[in-house]
């Protein structure tokens, strides 16, 4: 009789979640590419379409908008500011609903290879980052043209509200993507919230209306939905310094912007606490 | 790792050949209903009888022990639990009862090329189905030129995997998966695509790679093969472990 030595035993199948990225992450670096190659192929411009179809947006918003209608609420550079919010919304929709279909599209891998399969929805937000990058580019080229400068402030405005947007993006995505494998109804739950996300913060009016229309309580939730926050973040960043300053800055800007994140990592924490516990049920449920 | 496990084995192989597949009273359960959506689920559950409750033992209280630089055939019918129990092994799945222990690195191969897709080129396919085997750039890289002579597809490796013949695209996989870095390799099924000469060269390297240390399971209707590569045979047959040992006779077992 011998008594085994198991230290060098491990059981199949169990990783350390979001944290294998970095072990797994030259296949990381691959499904990111192929998420992003196979996106234009057989097409004819490519990525071309990535800057013509959001400066399209942009010169609908100009024109419709700002000359038509004369629709600005009083916002100065109307058009900027519609334009801004919007890049940040579509950013989080696209990296959430990705996210979220990201393990039903790689079934057939989940089903018969064992790999961290947090990679999926981590590829998915960042290939919706690639995305986003050229929407910013326009959005920027715009201001640059209204008179926008650089600033430390609005720079770090900015990536906040991306560090804001990608966190709750993965964090929703890893739980709803994992509960999209035994109930596809999660499937339609993810695009509620993405219908909501558009209305749920100052993308379309600015926060000044909510402060007024509601009570105290209601706004001070509002200002602390993430999406509100990273919102604000890159108005900051980007429209305010084309304005004529007539709107400001809501109250606590950073304040909001720092329990937003808090708020962030509690949902990265629970996806990632709800991705682990049905993990181990996904390649038979699938 | 909570199990506590003692094993008793022939103190003259105990030298040589260390375990590297443990697999204890392993069960494994599936529904063969499930609920989709929430609504079936919690009128079956208001209803007092549960909609995924026809339960189907997939693997009953199987156990065997795998040592370094054996290879060993998983035999039985189809449907009997063979494809089952190496998803276990790989880690794909989750045992429902008992417990499974793997060392070494370890790369499955259940089924042709699950990771290719059919949009990349065949270069491209051998870096992702590397990667998702657990390689890094730099191995893949080193091992490149190897792959593709074994897998004797170089005059295509850039065109788009969707135009291979199903051959082509077996020999790639399968010449991916044998250049990994790996202790353990599981195939399930996969060998039959190819043509004569090809599965002689195949049954070659597997020959190799058991001579050099590596741990096998493979899981194959072909009775020729697995006698010409295998020693020992486990046969299952709906779910239970009905016999462990030498080859011939397991392949009887498996007849009878
Ligand atoms: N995810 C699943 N959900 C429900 N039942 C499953 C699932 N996977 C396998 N089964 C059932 O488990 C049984 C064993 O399947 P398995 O694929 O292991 O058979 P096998 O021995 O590999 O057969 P074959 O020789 O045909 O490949 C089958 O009856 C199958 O229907
Ligand atoms: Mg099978």
């Amino acid at each position: 009789m011998t008594t085994l030595d198991l230290s060098e035993f491990r059981t199949p199948g169990r990783g350390r979640g979001i944290l294998d990225v970095f072990t797994w992450r030259y296949l990381l670096r691959l499904l990111v590419r192929k998420g992003t190659q196979t996106r234009y192929r057989n097409s004819v411009l490519g990525w071309t379409w990535s800057y013509v179809k959001p400066a399209f947006q942009f010169g609908v918003f100009f024109v419709v908008m700002g000359l038509f209608l004369g629709l600005n609420r009083g916002v100065d550079n109307f058009a900027v500011y519609l334009f801004s919010g919007i890049v940040v919304i579509n950013f989080f929709n696209e990296g959430f609903g990705n996210a979220t279909r990201s393990i039903l599209e790689n079934g057939a891998l989940v089903q018969k290879i064992y790999l961290p399969r947090e990679l999926f929805p981590i590829a998915a937000i960042i290939v919706a980052f690639v995305h986003f990058v050229p929407q910013a580019v326009i959005l920027l080229v715009a201001c640059v043209f209204l008179g926008w400068t650089p600033s430390v402030s609005g720079v770090l405005a900015i990536a906040l509200g991306l560090v804001i947007i990608a966190a709750l993006s993965l964090g929703l995505g890893m739980l709803f993507g994992a509960i999209n494998v035994s109930f596809r109804d999660a499937q339609n739950v993810v695009e509620l919230i993405q219908m909501l996300s558009t209305w749920a913060a100052p993308v379309l009016y600015t926060w000044q209306f909510v402060r007024d229309a509601v009570p105290r309580w209601l706004f001070d939730l509002y200002m602390a939905n993430p999406l509100t926050a990273a919102v604000e973040l890159f108005h900051a960043g980007m429209w305010f310094p084309t304005s004529d300053g007539k709107i400001p800055h809501p109250e606590h800007l950073w304040t909001n912007a720092f329990i937003a994140l808090g708020i962030c990592v509690v949902f990265l924490v629970i996806g990632q606490m709800v991705f682990r516990r049905f993990e181990r049920r996904f390649a038979q449920e699938l | 790792m909570s199990q506590e496990t003692t094993s008793s084995m022939p103190s003259d192989t105990a030298v040589q050949a260390r375990p590297s597949i443990i697999v204890e009273h392993v069960s494994k359960q599936f529904l063969l209903r499930r609920a989709h959506a929430f609504k079936e689920a919690f009128v079956g559950w208001v209803r007092g009888k549960d909609v995924s409750s026809e339960k189907f033992l997939a693997l009953d209280d199987v156990s065997f022990t795998i040592h370094e630089g054996e290879s060993v055939a998983l035999l039985g019918f189809n449907g009997s639990g063979k494809s089952t129990m190496l998803k276990l092994i790989s880690g794909v799945m989750e045992p429902d009862r008992g417990s499974v222990l793997v060392r070494g690195r370890l790369a499955g191969l259940i089924e042709v090329g699950a990771g290719f897709h059919p949009d990349l080129t065949g270069r491209e396919n051998v870096y992702l189905n590397a990667a998702i085997l657990g390689m890094q750039k730099d191995e893949i890289d080193a091992r490149y030129d190897d792959i593709i002579a074994f897998s004797e597809v170089e005059r295509f490796i850039d065109q788009e995997v969707k135009h291979y013949s199903s051959g082509m695209f077996m020999r790639l996989a399968f010449s991916v998966a044998i250049h990994c870095e790996l202790d353990i390799l599981l195939v399930d099924e996969v060998l039959s695509v190819g043509d004569a000469p090809f599965q002689a060269k195949c049954r070659a390297k597997i020959e190799e790679l058991s001579r050099e240390g590596k741990t096998m399971v493979i899981v194959s209707h072909d009775q020729d093969m697995v006698r010409q590569v295998c020693d020992r045979g486990i046969v299952i047959r709906q779910g239970k472990q009905v016999y462990d040992g030498p080859i011939e006779p397991a392949i009887d077992a498996m007849m009878a």
